[in-house]
């Protein structure tokens, strides 16, 4: 019952208190939310990489430069929303 | 209760050490170690006789020298800028020499993932890739080429011209930076959540015959994430050090 007793509490914290709150609620949001895009954006990307090496073995070491530069700039989307989690949730 | 006992550590904890002296700590520490051995291995595997086969240290400073040249400075910048391959290959080593640490038992800290190292490093790979497209192309006709790309209607560079200039000039610098700290961040504190998480169930005092074999799942979370790393560990150097020579090949040649 303690576990419900501080947030029955909340409704009379102090704005530090409810900032706090709203920081830690709010961190893990942008994470997943940040974390959506990315996700489709790499799968996708390698995705058509493995149909494209498939198709031509010869191009291989060229798509897979190429492949690995284009996760690099997705994956730099999903690597901001995990700052920000750090920088408003820690 | 579990959850009292479990509870993540402050991010300072984990990622701060006592100074050694002055403001030189463990990461400042790891930054000195990569850039020791790293020298070292080279220097040995230079002055070595080259007549006879290679073999040993040399072995794997060939190795790594042709890695650089084949995987990354071919498939870039093109046979023009081999003259690259010393820089992007002390780059490469150092980057995956701080890296490292992240996993290797006692030390467990990637120095990459405190702000400061990645942060000079994209610095200076700014400044350099700057430098270069201003004395390939002059100052103007490098403005021209970044913020004015060709094959564009003239109208639309009302658009285009800030956003080329953010993500030139302002963008680039900061994702490499960000990218090579977050990853080796996250990697860090994966790895310390699963280890508490295993230790907290090792030593729990409540329902042990439940918890304590529970403790193999994280334990074996644990190991697929340290294997995880090594990779990690790799292509974060691989992917800095490949856009670093891209970013240097399209200011010394626009045209590709």
């Amino acid at each position: 019952m303690e576990a419900f007793s501080h947030i029955a509490a909340a409704g009379t914290s102090t704005p530090a208190e409810l900032k706090a709150q709203a920081a830690a609620s709010s961190a893990g949001f942008a994470y997943g939310l940040a974390a959506i895009g990315p996700g489709i954006g790499i799968g996708y990307l390698v995705g058509k990489s493995v149909e494209a090496m498939a198709r031509q073995p010869e191009a291989a070491g060229m798509v897979r430069t190429t492949m690995f530069l284009g996760i690099a700039f997705t994956e730099a989307l999903a690597l901001i929303g995990f700052v920000v989690f750090i920088l408003i949730g820690l | 209760m579990i959850a009292e006992s479990f509870s993540f550590p402050e991010i300072n904890s984990i990622l701060r050490w006592q100074d050694l002296f002055g403001s030189f700590n463990k990461v400042a520490l790891i930054a000195v170690a990569a850039t020791v051995i790293s020298a070292t291995v080279f220097l040995i595997a230079a002055r070595k006789d080259a007549s006879v086969a290679p073999k040993g240290v040399r072995n794997l400073a060939e190795t790594s020298v042709e890695f650089i040249e084949n995987g990354i400075v071919m498939q870039t910048m093109g046979k023009d800028g081999l003259g690259w391959t010393p820089f992007l290959l002390s780059l490469f080593v150092f980057i995956y020499l701080c890296n490292a640490p992240g996993i290797i038992p006692i030390i467990y800290m990637p120095a990459t993932a405190r702000m400061a190292i990645p942060m000079f490093l994209a610095l200076l790979v700014w400044v350099i890739y700057n430098g270069v497209g201003i004395k390939h192309q002059g100052l103007g006709g490098y403005l021209k080429s970044t913020l004015f790309p060709p094959g564009v209607p003239v109208l639309l560079y009302i658009l285009v011209t800030p956003i080329e200039f953010i993500s030139n000039i302002l963008v680039r610098p900061f994702s490499l930076m960000v990218r090579l700290f977050a990853n080796m961040l996250a990697g860090h504190i994966l790895l310390v959540t699963f280890a508490l998480l295993t230790q907290s169930l090792v030593t729990a005092e409540t329902m042990k015959f439940v918890l304590k074999p529970m403790m193999v799942l994280p334990f074996f979370m644990l190991l697929f994430l340290t294997a995880f790393e090594v990779l990690v560990a790799f292509l974060q150097a691989y992917i800095f050090t490949i856009l670093t020579a891209v970013y240097i090949g399209g200011a010394a040649h626009p045209e590709h």
